[in-house]
């Protein structure tokens, strides 16, 4: 049953309630040092309580839409195979695991990758089966001190996935995490909690694919927390296409050790709002972070992507590059910040957003902030905003292209940059239907 | 084909088209002179159609048709072609794709069939000849990083591939070598037919030597102030512009 109230407080205290009826349910599991981690990660949840615009983080997404209705926290879903099929995402090979509501549902999830190259399980099921590995990853990156949303996580982890690659080991497929909020019957809100480990010179690659069913409201909060080995090399796609009603904040925190290699990227197409927090710590040598992202909002929806790359160790590189299509009255936010650590000499950074406003209703807000205490480094940011090429799109119109159509052309080509990033096919496939349907309109 | 009687157009407050006329049969080549900021770039712009350009007089007809009522891509389906003097160089667009796309949709417009990948490839190794352009050009991004000498080639390449009725070529020789003149001229003088007209508008003579024009027309303060045979350029040429300003005293 929907609860009737409906307000900052209502909804904080309905969360710590739920805290303490999950952990009336755990009998002796309430003293693990697991459950440990969560009570004192509730503790931050009620000091912080949910960000305001006063807050430095959150100065341009104001998070007070989430209050204005009663979200439910039960999780259950009468969800079958069936109904999933409008949200299919044709030629889909590989991993492909379910997460409804924040519940890993087996039953829908198929496993194809043998467990000498990935274990994939449950992260209910990893709490119990390996105490000791959650306890020597679990909330030991994302830290919780300082951001609500990912206290609430912490506090409120109870399922999603867990990922452990061997060493030595190449996964042949991609692992594609689906998560569904089903929010047919009632607002939804779900607390995902992922943990993905990738052992020394292993390779892997993760899509996370966002939907929700329905349409009452949805809230996903979700914290995933990636650790790369000494020479791991990972490929991490995070895809949003969402309804007019979701919200969504989220972050991935990535550790990464020496000589590792990540590229990301992150795509939002759809959502009403959506936070996504990617924060990586170079902590060795001579390891890569690259990051791409592309967001389309139109409407009245608002897409912030807060980015961090902190380089600990010498001889790192991060490359970067954001680019955004902002139509209607939406509203977008980029705000990346790059740590160079003194001990980190010989640091490339390069960061770089760009933007193409299509409406006057739109606007972004970028905001680089590059913090550094080395001397021999290679840094460069920029950031530009503007209208689409008037001149590009009277070239083209003059050489009998369809106003329209020069328009989506040169949205599409924008786009490109991002996308080609993909190396799941069926994703990159999905995503170029999707934003070529959407620039269409 | 294009009869152009009293024509203004403003840029912003600023008038720089005061009632130009100019007449232009099928098969014939005009050259367009004049000193800076007499008009020149803003016939081209105006004929193609620049939304920038605000026409506040007179008429444009092509082939008995209302020019000026007619959206850029439409005058370009109708067969108005112009070269650009600065041709716009847009990332992630490669040459091909794009001209595929505009030649379809002009295609489409005169109810023909649309060329599948086979014959538009054919149909771009024979036009590549015209102006000595290279595949690997063409599969760029369009105009991205390419040198002056090959973006003013690619304009003339995309002409062949379109076949315009009307070509209007802005100040084309601008920032080319000799060499780079003749190939763009060549390719030009191929695409010469009794059906197609050109426009070559230039403050040099030096390009019409090498397209040859049968009628010059001298632009100064938005009108047409002098016209005659090929050899007015080589007056103007020789003079220079001064005795324009004297003139119009």
């Amino acid at each position: 049953m929907t609860p009737s109230y409906a307000s900052y407080n209502d909804f904080k205290d309905q969360l710590l309630a739920a805290f303490r009826t999950n952990e009336e349910l755990m009998n002796g599991a309430s003293k693990t040092p697991f459950h440990q981690l969560r009570r004192s990660a509730l503790k931050q949840f009620d000091l912080l309580g949910f960000p305001t615009i006063r807050h430095e983080e959150w100065k341009y997404s104001n998070v007070n839409g989430l209050f204005k209705e009663a979200f439910d926290l039960d999780d259950t879903t009468t969800l079958t195979a069936n109904d999933l099929d409008p949200l299919e995402i044709p030629n889909l090979d590989g991993n492909i695991i379910y997460i409804v509501n924040g519940r890993y549902h087996p039953e829908l999830s198929r496993i194809i990758s043998p467990e000498s190259q990935v274990q994939i399980t449950s992260f209910a099921e990893a709490i119990k089966a390996d105490p000791d590995f959650i306890g020597s990853h679990f909330a030991r990156y994302a830290d919780y001190q300082e951001n609500a949303f990912t206290a609430l996580n912490t506090a409120l982890a109870n399922d999603g996935v867990v990922i452990r690659v061997p060493d030595n080991t190449t996964v042949e497929q991609p692992i594609i995490l689906r998560y569904i909020t089903d929010a047919r019957d009632k607002n939804i809100a779900a607390q995902p909690r992922n943990l993905i480990a990738v052992g020394k010179n292993a390779e892997v690659m993760v899509a996370e694919a966002y939907r929700t069913l329905g349409d009452r409201s949805s809230f996903v909060n979700v914290v995933t927390e990636i650790a790369l080995s000494r020479d791991a090399r990972m490929q991490y796609y995070k895809v949003q296409n969402e309804t007019e009603k979701a919200y969504h904040i989220g972050t991935t925190q990535v550790n990464q050790s020496d000589n590792s290699h990540f590229y990301s990227a992150t795509v939002t197409l759809n959502g009403n709002f959506v936070r996504n927090n990617l924060n990586i710590v170079l902590n060795g040598q001579h390891a890569e972070a690259f990051m791409y992202g592309l967001y389309m909002p139109n409407g009245r929806q608002h897409v912030d992507n807060h980015t961090l790359v902190d380089h600990a160790m010498p001889n790192s590189y991060s490359k970067e590059l954001y680019k955004g299509i902002l139509d209607d009255n939406s509203t977008g936010v980029f705000n990346g910040k790059i740590f160079v650590r003194p001990d980190a000499q010989k640091t490339n950074a390069y960061q770089s957003c760009k933007n193409v406003v299509l409406s006057p209703g739109a606007s972004m807000n970028t905001k680089p902030q590059l913090e550094i205490f080395a001397d021999d480094v290679k840094c460069s940011h920029g950031t530009t905003t503007g209208k689409l090429n008037d001149e590009a799109l009277f070239y083209m119109r003059s050489r009998g292209i369809p106003k329209d159509e020069a328009r989506s052309l040169l949205l599409y080509a924008f786009s490109q940059d991002v996308l080609s990033q993909i190396k799941i096919q069926s994703i990159r496939d999905y995503l170029e239907r999707v934003v070529t349907e959407k620039l269409m309109k | 084909m294009l009869s152009i009687s009293n024509l203004q157009a403003f840029i912003g407050k600023k008038q720089i088209l005061k009632g130009l006329d100019l007449e232009i049969k099928a098969g014939e080549v005009h050259a367009i002179m004049g000193p800076n900021g007499a008009g020149k770039s803003t016939l081209a712009s105006v004929l193609a159609g620049r939304a920038e350009y605000e026409v506040t007089g007179g008429s444009v007809l092509f082939e008995g048709k209302d020019l000026l009522e007619l959206a850029p891509e439409e005058r370009a389906a109708e067969g108005i072609f112009l070269a650009f003097q600065y041709p716009v160089e847009i990332p992630g667009v490669s040459t091909t794709n794009f001209l595929k796309t505009a030649l379809n949709e002009i295609r489409k417009h005169r109810g023909q069939e649309s060329l599948d990948a086979v014959q538009f490839l054919k149909l771009m190794k024979e036009k590549m000849k015209l102006v000595n352009i290279d595949q690997s050009l063409l599969s760029r991004s369009l105009n991205e990083g390419f040198s002056g000498g090959e973006k003013k080639r690619n304009e003339i390449f995309q002409m062949a591939m379109l076949e315009p009725k009307l070509a209007i070529l802005d100040e084309t020789d601008s920032g080319l070598d000799i060499d780079a003149l003749r190939i763009v001229a060549d390719g030009v003088n191929q695409l010469r037919s009794p059906e197609r007209a050109t426009i070559v508008v230039t403050h040099y003579q030096r390009l019409l030597d090498y397209i040859v024009p049968d009628y010059v027309h001298v632009l100064y303060n938005g009108r047409i102030v002098k016209s005659g045979p090929k050899e007015l350029a080589m007056e103007l040429e020789e003079k220079g512009y001064d005795w324009l300003k004297a003139e119009a005293i």
